[in-house]
């Protein structure tokens, strides 16, 4: 295996708040890792510093030994590489579906319209949204939102993609739709980082679980580790979060 | 109502209407550059600029046209600088709508999320792609229609004009008042051509908003 | 140092004239604003009642006060009514009358949509709680209605004193035209006069319409 990203001593401020305290991570090609955490423990912002969206102050991110770094006049070039899907999806709302998926593919990369227009077909088939191709966003579901989201990150073919709490914002009915697609990726291979809060799909998924407590990784483990026999006390808290007692005996 | 009059003096208001309209549209395309530079320098907080701009739609939003056409047309000559009524009219327009063209687009650039234009980010594009086919398309059409209500609103400034001796409409309805004393005929005309000039700007408006609403915005 | 010709005003009592001139512009504005409040209120919180013939003809009083320009309107009540009905009206009092028409308009328009903006659940929210009528419009509805109404009318202040400088052409004399005439009477004497008076004037209105729209919009940003 080949190490994809590899993150160095990161470490952010915001003010004079510590939010990210010395993270060391490295990925490797077709991994799957899925960040845990409660809310406000940083997850969040470390995908956005691997993707260059925040200022960092120290320590380094690194995709195939090219840094990532905010505000670089190279940072467009590496981030065509890096995939981000949003909690809100962030789909441009002046576009229809098939011109938000080619707008990047098209003026980013300089690809052929007629070839871009059929794989961007294609993948909308892929996930059932092939009729939706002329609509607007705010024609459809967020859950199929999201999918064209995830889509057009799909269309820049991106060495890793990043998954921000994408099934947050959803109706329950519809998290499934979203994390079934997100399953299919992870079966064909790629490397995703995932921050989630659904720790069923975090079970299943993942090859190895990062908890971040308090800016700083707490525990790295297997899921089965984790899920079972997490070792250090703050991640038996945390998961206790996700499970109830039984508190009526017998219908009473 | 005397149809011979209002027959005889039809053509005088047309003409006072062209120069209506054509002075009017240019002043608009200027205050629509003016109020876009305005609008870019606030949004990127361009040191120094920012606060000329601000100064600038300050005073312009806080001066009614009238007095601003007054000093332009009669105080400048003073200090050297000859400006005929017609450029003085476009000026005056383009002072005054520069700013509410430059809030119009302000709010618009607002309102566009933060994090939209982080997702363009994301997918590679370089800040200026994100500005062209991103947050522009989106900001564009949220201030359109704020942008057709001062258009609307600076149509209606230029009655102002015959103050400083432009033949419009208002200084033909007048010297037509004061020569013949038809005064029905010659309010009746000055009403019709004014909404023959707005009317249709309002309609087209109300269609534009409504597409905004429930279609989508362009491609 | 060339002659800008502010010193005209020093002389004599042209400056006081000229604010003179000024307090003509804002007594009819303040006058007008004065009657256009209460009145806009009536009839804003009749526009959100039933009535559907009530709000046709609000709608078309509106639209048609808003689509002419406020001095065809001022052209139309001064010139007109004489015409029409055979009054002698002042410019004085015909500017009040097309002020007072113009801004229960604008300000009956304002008030309907605040109350329009409340969202419904505001209401169902407070009966759900327990309040009578009286006491949900107390606390709750008129509140949050004075918050999004109060910026807007007092912009509407500004507009309106903004406004006033076009009554000098129906022979009304303000601000612009005591200016005018400061600057015919001293042609002689003092030839640059136009820009130092012109640019006094300019700096008067300035002074003050700002303070009130740089009110408005703090109070606009603080109630967000």
């Amino acid at each position: 295996m080949t190490e994809l990203l590899q993150i160095e001593n990161l470490t952010k401020k915001f003010d004079n708040q510590v939010i990210l305290d010395g993270i060391n991570l490295s990925i490797q090609k077709g991994e799957v890792l899925v960040l845990v955490g409660s809310s406000g423990c940083g997850k969040s912002t470390l995908l956005r510093c691997i993707n260059g969206l925040e200022e960092i102050q120290n320590g380094t991110v690194k995709l195939e030994g090219k840094e990532v770094k905010y505000g670089d006049k190279n940072l467009p070039l590496i981030r065509q590489k890096i995939g981000m899907v949003f909690q809100s999806y962030e789909l441009f709302p002046h576009l229809n579906v098939i011109d938000n998926l080619m707008l990047a593919p098209m003026k980013v990369q300089k690809r052929n319209k007629e070839e871009e227009r059929k794989e961007a077909i294609e993948l909308l088939r892929t996930v059932g949204l092939e009729e939706k191709a002329e609509q607007f966003p705010r024609q459809l579901s967020g859950g199929q939102k999201q999918r064209v989201a995830i889509l057009r990150t799909l269309l820049m073919h991106p060495d890793i993609l990043l998954f921000d709490e994408v099934t947050a914002a959803l109706d329950p009915e519809m998290v499934r739709e979203v994390l079934d697609v997100m399953l299919n990726l992870a079966k064909q291979g790629r490397t995703m980082i995932i921050v989630t809060h659904e720790m069923q799909f975090a079970k299943a998924v993942a090859d190895r679980i990062v908890f971040i407590d308090d800016g700083k990784i707490a525990e790295e483990a297997t899921p089965e580790q984790f899920f079972e026999q997490p070792k250090t006390e703050r991640a038996k808290q945390f998961l206790n979060v996700f499970s109830f007692e039984k508190i009526k005996v017998n219908g009473i | 109502m005397n149809w011979e009059f209002i027959e005889k003096y039809l053509p005088m208001y047309r003409e006072a209407a062209v120069l209506t309209v054509v002075i009017g549209s240019i002043g608009i395309a200027f205050a629509i550059l003016i109020g876009l530079i305005c609008a870019m320098v606030l949004y990127h907080k361009v040191p120094v600029a920012k606060h000329i701009v601000n100064g600038y739609v300050e005073l312009s939003r806080n001066t009614p046209l009238l007095a601003q056409l007054f000093f332009l047309y009669y105080g400048f000559p003073k200090i050297g600088i000859n400006l005929n009524a017609e450029l003085c009219g476009v000026a005056g327009l383009a002072f005054l709508g520069g700013s509410y063209m430059s809030e119009a687009f302000r709010s618009g650039l607002e309102a566009v999320d933060k994090i939209q234009e982080e997702s363009a980010l994301s997918l590679g594009m370089t800040k200026y792609q994100v500005m062209k086919y991103v947050v522009l398309p989106e900001a564009i059409s949220i201030s359109i229609p704020a942008f057709i209500a001062n258009i609307i609103f600076l149509l209606k400034e230029t009655s102002v004009f015959s103050a400083i001796s432009l033949m419009d409409l208002m200084f033909t309805a007048k010297d037509l008042i004061g020569l013949y004393y038809k005064t029905t005929e010659s309010l009746f005309l000055l009403v019709i051509f004014y909404l023959l000039i707005i009317l249709p700007v309002s309609v087209i408006g109300s269609l534009v908003e409504r597409r905004l609403r429930y279609a989508g915005f362009g491609n | 140092m060339p002659d800008l010709g502010i010193d005209v005003l020093l002389k004599g009592s042209n400056m006081l004239r000229l604010l003179q001139g000024l307090w003509v512009a804002m007594k009819i504005s303040l006058v007008s604003i004065g009657i256009s409040i209460p009145l806009g209120l009536i009839v804003g919180t009749l526009m959100t009642t039933r009535f559907k013939s009530l709000k046709v003809i609000f709608r078309i009083y509106l639209e048609t006060i808003r689509i002419l320009p406020q001095l065809v309107l001022l052209f139309l009540v001064y010139f007109g009514s004489t015409r029409a009905l055979g009054w002698n009206l002042s410019g004085e009092m015909a500017s009040i009358i097309v002020f007072t028409l113009w801004g229960t308009a604008e300000m009956g328009d304002l008030v309907r949509s605040a109350l329009v903006s409340i969202p419904k659940h505001q209401y169902e929210s407070s009966e759900a709680l327990g309040f009578t009528k009286g006491q949900m419009y107390y606390y709750i509805i008129i509140p949050q209605t004075i918050r999004r109404l109060l910026p807007l009318s007092i912009n509407l202040i500004t507009r309106m004193i903004k406004t006033t400088s076009l009554i000098l052409m129906i022979g009304v004399v303000e601000m612009l035209k005591v200016a005018q005439q400061i600057i015919e009477a001293n042609r002689m004497t003092s030839p640059n006069a136009a820009f130092g008076v012109f640019l006094v004037v300019f700096i008067l209105y300035f002074i003050v319409c700002w303070p009130f729209s740089t009110l408005a919009t703090h109070l606009e940003k603080k109630w967000r």
